[in-house]
């Protein structure tokens, strides 16, 4: 257990201010710890959890997605026409939902690795371009969502909210067996060094492939979750979405210089700014100070994150962190 | 050759070129199954090259790869190990942020992008308890692995894929003698049973002890290649540097106990690593550090050079006590020491920076020199023979043993007082080696103190003064003179009592 805690200090450490936020946050919400309140909370987190994700995928090789909100913008409006009307209509328009975010994911990964461009400078522009098409597709926020579906996937089952129960189903369901894969492996291997894994017999190309096409899928997801929750087209959300995302995987122990960090800790860092953001909300504070606040408790949270360089006595160990 | 001993793998008329340079040119070679094949030669002749086509990193300019009669095209390591030519590499191949587990299965045979199996583990554990590595856990990150661990990792890892071809390319260099012995049994083993062994190494005890047959690489083509036990060391040597070296290590002068004291340390401990450490340097002595790996050595020599936290003890330079609290204090004139670390790759160089912008760094921010004027390296580099394709190249265009005359000649510009090595000269070809010695015995004459971490004791009993063997993070024996045989230095090393003879000069 002890072995166990110490190698996932990052995940543990997250999980820890998470619940001490969360219970703040219960404590201080004038309706309390009700399953309303908490059904909220878990959506809005849920949403910027899945946009981590999606980010995860792309910092743990080493890169970065900077169309992660642009994806989920263009899914979001997309959902927004094709989410309406007959069941087979419907789940018709969730295939080609995340299909389209498949898809962004595979134009990002394809033009890093064959047109070797760092993907900082490739997502800048395919992000320029999927805003664009979003803007196309849905000028002004509108469009609707098939309620029905809308409220089974964001409400609750028997009193726990449903984007909770969801956030566990990608953990167990998919994330840890997906680590027990050569993928899975292959992402840490690749991101941790690129030599070694292609050293290692390892197919290095398609890997960085498959990376940006997960975060596509991860944003499509996220688009289409935000659709459930908003039940409208929006094409303006992009560029917050992205920056939350990357503070996120970073509040959440992923290491921006790849190799390092999880799924589950994207996902508590993700958890953990909403929660902030909402803290703040009911706090009193001013909303034009909030984002000083904010940005304090991101900054002070990465810090305890790093607090362990402080206890290498070898001067040498405090670089290859 | 007769008709049954059909060559397991060939190599036709292959060439290699980077750009202008010709790493290989009509190489023709060959290697039999149930043979252990040793390939010599200096760096930048052309052996890791090679090796690299056999892996499948590098793609030939020219020529032909014939595996069992038939030629195969060899375009990425995977396709390679399909085909069981498995290379160990001499920089290593382990990804430092998985753990050891995640090591041994990343493309290990049969999982590729889905699920992985991990039948094979079974034999990767033999392996390694095998040679000594069994308190290896599988659940430790690699990056928190010592060197010669990663090594014994390294080992099972391709040994786990049961090759056909192994490579094994400056595979036991960190690992001490003890272990070497038992990795020379399995690999026999694996001879045994049909393998076929490529073997690098510049160690020829290593050779003598293991090759069946040799070939001799130069400036990129094949000079020879032989049984076992038709050459001496010298005409092999003379083969692989075309022309005749008498001696490998420069000849000692004659002991003089006159000489200032450079460098003392007293009671000199960290965290348990070490402990108790006392020891000190005259002017024009090079000073030895040997014993098995880890036990203290390499973390006393960073602990001199400020690297370490709230190591304790007394150090003194020229007999006024310092303070060394980090490397910028260390090299500053008044201290003047300089450590050469034992990973040149990534501790030593900035491997993307210019060979002239690596010879700056030692030298930066000191008033009286100019860093930037080459000046200040041109007499070591001279002495050294670099050979570069121009200073503004990116220093990771040089074979090892050029990147490591590159880090001395750093380092020489600041005129240390002191100098510090971590086994210098370690995967590096005799010529090098030779010029390397000739180096420090020059500088020892000139009146800078040297202190020499050795995994060789060659280097040890042929190059040093006094020799200081390390057991369990202290001093377990100390010689000088006569007393510096092998036999001495081996049974010290494994602190063994009966024979520990402490003789002060």
């Amino acid at each position: 257990m002890l072995d166990y805690i110490r190698s996932n200090r990052r995940e543990v450490i997250a999980a820890i201010v998470l619940l001490v936020l969360l219970s703040l946050y219960l404590g201080t919400h004038p309706r309390g710890a009700s399953t309303y309140v908490l059904t909220i909370w878990a959506n809005q987190c849920l949403i910027l959890g899945l946009a981590a994700i999606a980010q995860f995928f792309a910092v743990v090789v080493r890169g970065i997605d900077l169309s992660v909100g642009a994806v989920m913008a263009l899914t979001n409006t997309l959902a927004s026409h094709l989410l309406d009307g007959s069941a087979i209509g419907i789940g018709f328009g969730i295939v080609a939902v995340l299909a389209a975010g498949a898809a962004c994911g595979l134009v990002n990964g394809l033009v890093v690795v064959y047109g070797r461009i760092q993907p900082i400078v490739v997502t800048l522009a395919t992000a320029s371009i999927f805003i664009g098409v979003a803007l196309m597709l849905r000028p002004t926020p509108g469009g609707a969502i098939n309620y029905d579906l809308a409220d089974a996937v964001t409400l609750d089952v028997f009193g726990v909210p449903t984007a909770l129960v969801l956030s566990g189903l990608l953990i167990f369901a998919f994330w840890i067996p997906f680590r027990r894969t050569g993928l899975g492996l292959g992402l840490y291997a690749l991101g941790s060094s690129e030599q070694a894994a292609f050293q290692s017999g390892l197919d290095t190309r398609l890997i960085r492939i498959a990376a940006f096409t997960l975060a596509g899928l991860f944003g499509g997801v996220a688009g289409l979750y935000y659709s459930f929750v908003t039940t409208t087209g929006d094409a303006g959300i992009a560029a917050n979405f992205t920056l939350n995302s990357i503070a996120a995987v970073v509040l959440g122990g992923v290491l921006l210089r790849g190799g390092v960090g999880s799924l589950v800790g994207a996902m508590a860092g993700a958890f953990i700014l909403k929660t902030i953001a909402s803290l703040m909300f009911f706090s009193g504070i001013p909303s034009l100070a909030q984002p000083l606040f904010e940005g304090l408790i991101l900054a002070a949270a990465i810090a305890v994150g790093g607090a362990d360089v402080l206890r290498a006595r070898n001067r040498l160990e405090v670089f290859g962190r | 050759m007769n008709q049954h001993d059909v060559p397991l793998l060939q190599i036709r008329d292959i060439s290699m070129h980077f750009g202008a340079t010709k790493a290989l040119e009509d190489v023709d070679f060959a290697c039999r199954s149930h043979e252990i094949h040793a390939v010599l030669g200096e760096n930048g002749a052309g052996k890791s090259t090679l090796m690299k086509l056999i892996a499948g990193v590098l793609q030939p300019t020219e020529g032909r790869i014939i595996l069992d009669g038939a030629d195969v095209k060899l375009a990425t390591p995977r396709t390679a190990q399909d085909l069981g030519l498995v290379c160990m590499f001499q920089e290593l191949s382990l990804v430092p942020d998985l753990t050891v587990r995640e090591n041994l299965l990343l493309g290990a045979p049969g999982s590729g992008l889905g699920w992985l199996r991990s039948e094979a583990l079974a034999k990767a554990q033999d392996v390694l308890s095998r040679i000594d590595g069994g308190h290896i856990k599988m659940s430790t990150r690699v990056s928190d692995l010592s060197l010669p661990s990663r090594q014994q990792v390294e080992i099972a890892k391709a040994l786990m894929r049961a090759p056909r071809l192994l490579i094994l390319d400056e595979a036991t260099s960190a690992l001490n003698a003890s272990v070497v012995a038992k990795v020379f049994d399995l690999i026999r083993a694996e001879r045994d049973q049909g393998t076929s062994v490529l073997f690098i190494s510049h160690r020829f005890h290593e050779i003598e002890a293991l090759a069946d047959r040799i070939s001799v690489f130069r400036n990129g083509s094949r000079v020879a290649t032989f049984d076992q036990g038709v050459h001496s060391y010298d005409e092999i040597i003379n083969m692989m540097v075309g022309q005749k070296i008498g001696e490998l290590f420069p000849p000692k002068p004659p002991v003089s106990a006159t000489g200032k004291e450079v460098l003392k340390v007293e009671n000199f401990s960290w965290e348990g690593r070490f402990a108790d450490v006392s020891l000190s340097v005259r002017e024009g002595q090079i000073v030895g550090l040997g014993g098995l790996d880890g036990q203290g050595q390499g973390a006393f020599l960073m602990g001199l050079f400020g690297l370490l936290r709230r190591a304790e003890g007394r150090i003194s330079i020229s007999g006024k006590p310092v303070s060394v609290s980090s490397p910028k204090t260390a090299k500053q004139p008044d201290i003047a020491l300089a450590f050469i670390p034992e990973d040149r790759k990534t501790e030593g160089l900035i491997q993307e920076q210019s060979i002239l912008e690596n010879l700056q760094l030692a030298a930066l921010g000191f008033k009286d020199l100019d860093a930037s004027d080459p000046e200040l390296y041109t007499s070591t580099l001279d002495r050294l023979e670099l050979k570069h394709g121009g200073l503004e190249l990116p220093v990771s265009s040089l074979s090892g043993g050029n990147q490591q005359k590159v880090v001395l000649a750093k380092w020489l510009a600041i005129k240390p007082r002191c100098l510090l090595l971590a086994d210098p000269t370690r995967g590096i070809d005799v010529k090098t080696k030779t010029q390397i010695y000739q180096m420090l015995r020059r500088l020892a004459d000139e009146g800078t103190a040297i202190l020499l971490l050795s995994t060789d004791y060659e280097e040890l009993i042929q190059l040093c003064d006094e020799t200081h063997i390390f057991y369990a993070g202290r001093l377990a024996a100390s010689m000088s003179g006569d007393s510096m045989t092998a036999q001495n230095i081996i049974a010290a090393s494994l602190n063994v009592t009966e024979e520990r003879k402490v003789v002060h000069a």
